[in-house]
Formats: structure tokens, C-alpha cells, sequence
């Protein structure tokens, strides 16, 4: 049971990369990328999970230990950072459709 | 004050770039000079820091800095060591060297290449933030900073990549330098939190000292090797160079060949000290030596058909990246036993490192000369170019020194550092060197050829009105021929004072892990 979260979210950072490698539709390559994203957040987070641990909030923690925050640190910064990585891919996939009138991966010129 | 900047220099080398970014959107209300007046003089502050710095660390004084703690070496009680840890050694310097010194010169290039209207400010900022990011990168002493560093260069040279952006191929270019990089983003991540899983830590010495070596410590030396090599341009992944290249303005271009060996420094930093000896070196160096062998023949066998000058340039890129993966993997393969290490082995590294300097130089002189052309004639495609050499003659013979230099001629700076490989990969295996040789050739014969269809013939009616390049742009130009003729005509001494005390800090694992603990 405890290996199920870790399990899960190697599901899920699989499905978000084959999407990105096989999928033709920019947009859906933009959500396989953002899925995997995803996948590692959880990953991080259930990393940080400890059993009847204590959460680090000083105001309204009892005098005992807490659990150390840094795995939701990490998980902050990085969904961040996944969000200007997808706003930032997306307005190139608008870019492109504008251009090419299509978010087909195969209509493009660049190859060879 | 000199010993205080040296002090806070290694978390002000990354601050200085990322704040001057950010105030850039004010300082554009003061005009458009104002705006470059900023930037040129922003990465100069940075450059300075970083040679004052450079100095004292290849003396043999590694620089720890912690940030979020007093001394390095604090814990939580339960011994966590709770802080982010800033660790430049001479390797670190030496990348912060290349990538400071590179920004200043594609900054002042950029002065007056840069003409399109309203962007100006975004491009500055932008440059900057790569800038930042490729300074956290090579300086930062911690896997999960890595990777945010990783992704502020990845984001900010994604934006810069898609500049001219009423053409469709640059954003295609970028989407697909984007997809690449966040993929490989996200596998440094996921390897990261492998690490924390098992060690509670993600300070690069902490693990290094722990290290176990169980299965998930080679899943996670596989995800970081791949995401870095992914990163920097190897062969199977190559295929975003030629675009992303090809289509950055020309002194973008430049600046993502730094960018793509500050992901080659992490790979190294991952193999040497993150995993060393401990981790079946001589696997993992057979493995660079057979992506860096694909990645520079294949790399040239694609260049020579092209026939847009930048892309073309973009290919040989890729090939040049085969070197320092040929000379850094066999060095890796023969870590285990010393006696090879000390015939040749060293020799290897130190040609792959300073083949790093050098391609930062020839190559973003190349990429440069392009813009030239490309900045008076508005053509990249070879066919149509000719006869240039009657108008630009400054700009034929920065070409020249360039193309010369990355075919390895004598007497310019490519020619020492492959000199290097080759005699050292030859004691390893004589194959590797002789087809390494092949490719210098194949080389110097593409670039012959472009030589010859852009600047040789009779001077063509459409090109008549053609002047010579602006000032600011042949200065940056000849700065870069200048050092390209100093580093081939005196190699000795750039090997006995930045080569060597790079290597050796690279070899010197017990050293960087020492530092922290």
C-alpha cells in the first residue's frame, strides 16, 4: 500500500510523456508535458508525506516536531514554473496557428 | 570593499544579471538608449565580478557560499542540513568566465543589430535572464536549483529563440526547443526527487558523500544524463539545435552555444562529482564516447547539404559538441585506473574542456559573421548570396578565422584543442581519433564551400549597395578574432592557468564534497 502513490504518479508521468511524443496535435503535446508536470509534482509532495506528522505552520503548531517543509517548497517553485513553461508554449502554438492555420505538428517547414 | 565583493561574489555573479532584468521595464521609460545603456553596462558589472572571482578561485581558493545559514555546515538537529548551498570551484569559474565574457560581447553586437521596433527592452531583459540562468547554473552547488536554473535559461532562450516572431518557423523553433527542455527539465526534477527520497538532501556534495549506488541511483544517473545530454545537443536529441539555432537572431545564436555547454558542464558535474568513481565510470564514459563519436559525424554529414548559412552553421554546432563529449568520456571510461589517467587520460579532459572555450569563441564569431550578412543583405540562403568580399571584406576575414579555427588549422585556437584529442583518444582507441580527424576535414570542406558561394565571385548587381558592418558590431567581432588568435598561438599558457585548474578541479571529487561537509 505505502508504494501506491508512487506507482500512480509513474502512470502519470508516462502518459504525459508518450502524449508529448506521440500525439500530433501541438496543444494535446503541450498537455502531455504539463500532465508529467503534474506527475512529478505529486511525486515531490508524496515524498514529503509523513504519517501523523505535524504541518510546519508555526502559528497553530502544538511544541512538538514538524515535518521539514523543503518537498513543498520544491513543489511551489516547480508549479510555477511549470505554469510559465505552458502559457509560454501555448502562445507559440497561437503564434504557429496564426501562421500555418492549423495545430497540426505535421504542417510545418522546418526539417532536414 | 574589493574583499567584500570577493566575499558575496559567487551569489551576486547570479543577483546582479536577474535584478538589472527585472529593472529593466523601468529603466525603457527613459528611452531606448537608457535601455542598451543598462544591459551593456549590467553584464560588464557581471563580467568584472566574475574575472575578480575567476582570479581568486583558479589560485586554488574554492568559493562556498551558503545562503540561508551562517556557516555551511548547519543542520536541523535531526541533521538535515537546511540551507542552498553556492559552490564554485575553478570548473565552475572557468564556465562562468566563458558564458560572463560571451554575454558582454553578443550584448554589444546586439546594440545595433537589434532593430525591430518596441521589443527592444524585452530583448535586453531577456538576455539578461539568460544570462542569470546560465550563472546559476554553473555556480549553484544544488540539484533542485539546478533545474530552476535549467528552466529560467530554458524559458528565457525559448522567448529570445521566437524574437522575430511574425515569422512562423522561429515560433516553430522555439516549441520545439520548448518541448525538448522542459522534458529534460522535468527529468532533472524527477531525479531529484529520487535523491531526496532516499537521502533527505539535494545538495550535489551531500549525496556525492552518501552515495549508495542502489537502483534508483542509477535511474536517476540515467535521467540526468540524458535531460543534460538532451540539453546540450547530442546526437539522437540534436534535431531542436539546427532549428533553434537557425532560427535566433544571429547574436541569440551565439549565446545558445553557451547556453547548451552550460547543460554540457552539468553533465560533467553530474558524472565526476555527483557519481565518480563509484558508478561504473568506464560504462559511462564508453557511453559518452559513443554519443559524442554519433553526435560529431552525424552532426557534419547533415551540415553539408544545407543551404541556409545558419542552419548549416547550427549543424556544425552539434558536430563540435562531439568533441568535448569524445575528450571529457574517455577521460571518464579510464577514471578507474590510474595509470591511464595519468598517460593520457588528463590530456583527454583538458583537450574536451578547452575545446569548450574555444568553440564559445569561434562558433559565436561564425554565428556573428552570419548576422553580418544576414543584418546587410536581409538573405540567409546560400544560393542567393555572392561576390560579398568586395563589400565586406572585414567580415570575409572574421569568417575566415573563424571557419579556420573550427576545421582545426594552425595556427588558431581550434587546432589545439583538437590536437589534444587527437593524440590523446589515439592511445585509447586509434579508431575514435581517426574518424574525429575525418570530421575536422569534412569540416573545413563545408565551410570552404560556403566560403566560397557567400563571399567569393564577381560582385553580384543585387549586392552592389552593400556596406561594411556597423561599428559596434565588428568590435565585438574582432575582440572575439583577437582571443581566437592569442588562445591558438599560446595554448601552453591557457592549459597551465584556465584549463588545468578546471580538470583538476573536475578530477578532485573528494575536494568539491569536502568543501561542504
Amino acid at each position: 500500500m505505502m508504494d501506491l502513490p508512487f506507482i500512480a504518479v509513474m502512470i502519470l508521468i508516462m502518459l504525459g510523456i508518450s502524449a508529448a511524443v506521440l500525439k500530433r496535435n501541438m496543444i494535446k503535446i503541450v498537455m502531455g508535458v504539463s500532465i508529467s508536470a503534474s506527475g512529478i509534482n505529486l511525486l515531490l509532495v508524496a515524498l514529503g508525506y509523513r504519517e501523523g506528522g505535524v504541518a510546519p505552520i508555526f502559528t497553530n503548531a502544538p511544541a512538538a516536531q514538524m515535518v521539514l517543509p523543503t518537498p513543498q517548497a520544491l513543489t511551489l517553485t516547480s508549479i510555477v514554473i511549470d505554469l510559465a513553461v505552458t502559457a509560454m508554449m501555448l502562445s507559440f502554438v497561437i503564434l504557429m496557428y496564426k501562421h500555418y492555420g492549423s495545430t497540426d505538428s505535421r504542417k510545418r517547414r522546418l526539417s532536414g | 570593499m574589493m574583499a567584500f565583493l570577493l566575499q558575496h561574489a559567487p551569489p551576486l555573479v547570479i543577483a546582479l544579471p536577474l535584478v538589472a532584468a527585472f529593472a529593466m521595464p523601468m529603466v525603457s521609460r527613459l528611452g531606448a538608449r537608457a535601455v542598451k545603456a543598462w544591459a551593456l553596462l549590467s553584464l560588464l558589472a557581471t563580467e568584472s565580478l566574475v574575472l575578480l572571482l575567476g582570479r581568486d578561485v583558479m589560485s586554488g581558493n574554492p568559493h562556498v557560499y551558503a545562503l540561508g545559514a551562517a556557516i555551511p555546515s548547519l543542520t536541523t538537529p535531526a541533521g538535515y542540513p537546511i540551507r542552498i548551498i553556492i559552490e564554485v570551484d575553478a570548473m565552475s569559474a572557468f564556465m562562468a568566465m566563458i558564458c560572463a565574457s560571451i554575454s558582454v560581447l553578443v550584448c554589444m553586437y546586439s546594440l545595433q543589430y537589434v532593430r525591430k521596433k518596441g521589443g527592444q527592452d524585452k530583448y535586453y531583459t531577456l538576455l539578461l535572464l539568460m544570462t542569470a540562468g546560465m550563472m546559476g547554473l554553473v555556480c549553484t552547488g544544488d540539484l533542485f536549483s539546478m533545474f530552476v536554473f535549467l528552466e529560467l535559461l530554458s524559458v528565457s532562450s525559448g522567448a529570445l529563440i521566437a524574437f522575430y516572431a511574425r515569422r512562423g518557423e522561429s515560433s516553430e523553433a522555439a516549441f520545439k526547443f520548448m518541448v525538448v527542455s522542459s522534458i529534460g527539465a522535468l527529468m532533472v526534477l524527477l531525479a531529484a526527487g529520487i535523491f531526496y527520497g532516499q537521502y533527505n538532501m539535494l545538495n550535489l556534495a551531500a549525496i556525492g558523500g552518501m552515495l549508495r549506488f542502489g537502483f534508483l541511483d542509477k535511474v536517476a544517473l540515467v535521467l540526468l544524463v540524458a535531460a543534460f545530454a538532451m540539453k546540450c545537443g547530442a546526437v539522437p536529441m540534436h534535431m531542436w539545435v539546427s532549428d533553434a539555432y537557425g532560427e535566433a537572431p544571429a547574436p541569440v545564436s551565439a549565446f545558445l552555444v553557451v547556453a547548451s555547454q552550460a547543460s554540457l558542464y552539468a553533465l560533467f558535474r553530474v558524472c565526476f562529482t555527483l557519481f565518480g568513481v563509484a558508478a561504473a565510470t568506464e560504462i559511462m564514459g564508453w557511453a559518452l564516447v559513443v554519443l559524442g563519436m554519433l553526435t560529431m559525424f552525424i552532426g557534419v554529414t547533415m551540415a553539408i547539404p544545407q543551404k541556409d548559412i545558419k542552419r548549416l552553421m547550427s549543424y556544425h554546432a552539434v558536430s563540435q559538441t562531439g568533441y568535448m563529449l569524445l575528450g571529457v568520456g574517455v577521460c571518464l571510461a579510464v577514471l578507474g585506473n590510474a595509470a591511464a589517467l595519468g598517460s593520457f587520460g588528463i590530456t583527454a579532459m583538458q583537450g574536451g574542456l578547452f575545446h569548450v572555450v574555444n568553440h564559445a569563441m569561434y562558433k559565436g564569431l561564425l554565428f556573428l559573421a552570419a548576422g553580418a550578412i544576414i543584418y546587410r543583405t536581409g538573405t540567409r540562403d546560400l544560393n542567393k548570396l555572392g561576390g560579398l568580399a568586395h563589400r565586406m571584406p572585414l567580415t570575409a576575414i572574421f569568417f575566415l578565422i573563424g571557419a579556420f579555427s573550427i576545421s582545426g588549422l594552425p595556427p588558431f585556437n581550434g587546432f589545439a584543442s583538437k590536437l589534444m584529442i587527437y593524440e590523446s583518444v589515439f592511445r585509447f582507441n586509434p579508431l575514435l581519433s581517426v574518424i574525429a580527424m575525418l570530421t575536422s576535414i569534412l569540416t573545413l570542406a563545408s565551410f570552404m564551400k560556403v566560403f566560397h558561394s557567400a563571399f567569393l565571385g564577381p560582385e553580384l548587381p543585387e549586392y552592389r549597395g552593400v556596406r561594411e558592418m556597423p561599428p559596434a558590431m565588428w568590435i565585438s567581432m574582432g575582440i572575439l578574432a583577437v582571443f581566437i588568435m592569442l588562445f591558438g598561438i599560446f595554448p601552453d599558457l591557457v592549459v597551465q592557468y584556465l584549463v588545468g585548474p578546471a580538470s583538476q578541479a573536475l578530477l578532485d571529487r573528494i575536494g568539491y564534497l569536502g568543501g561542504v561537509l
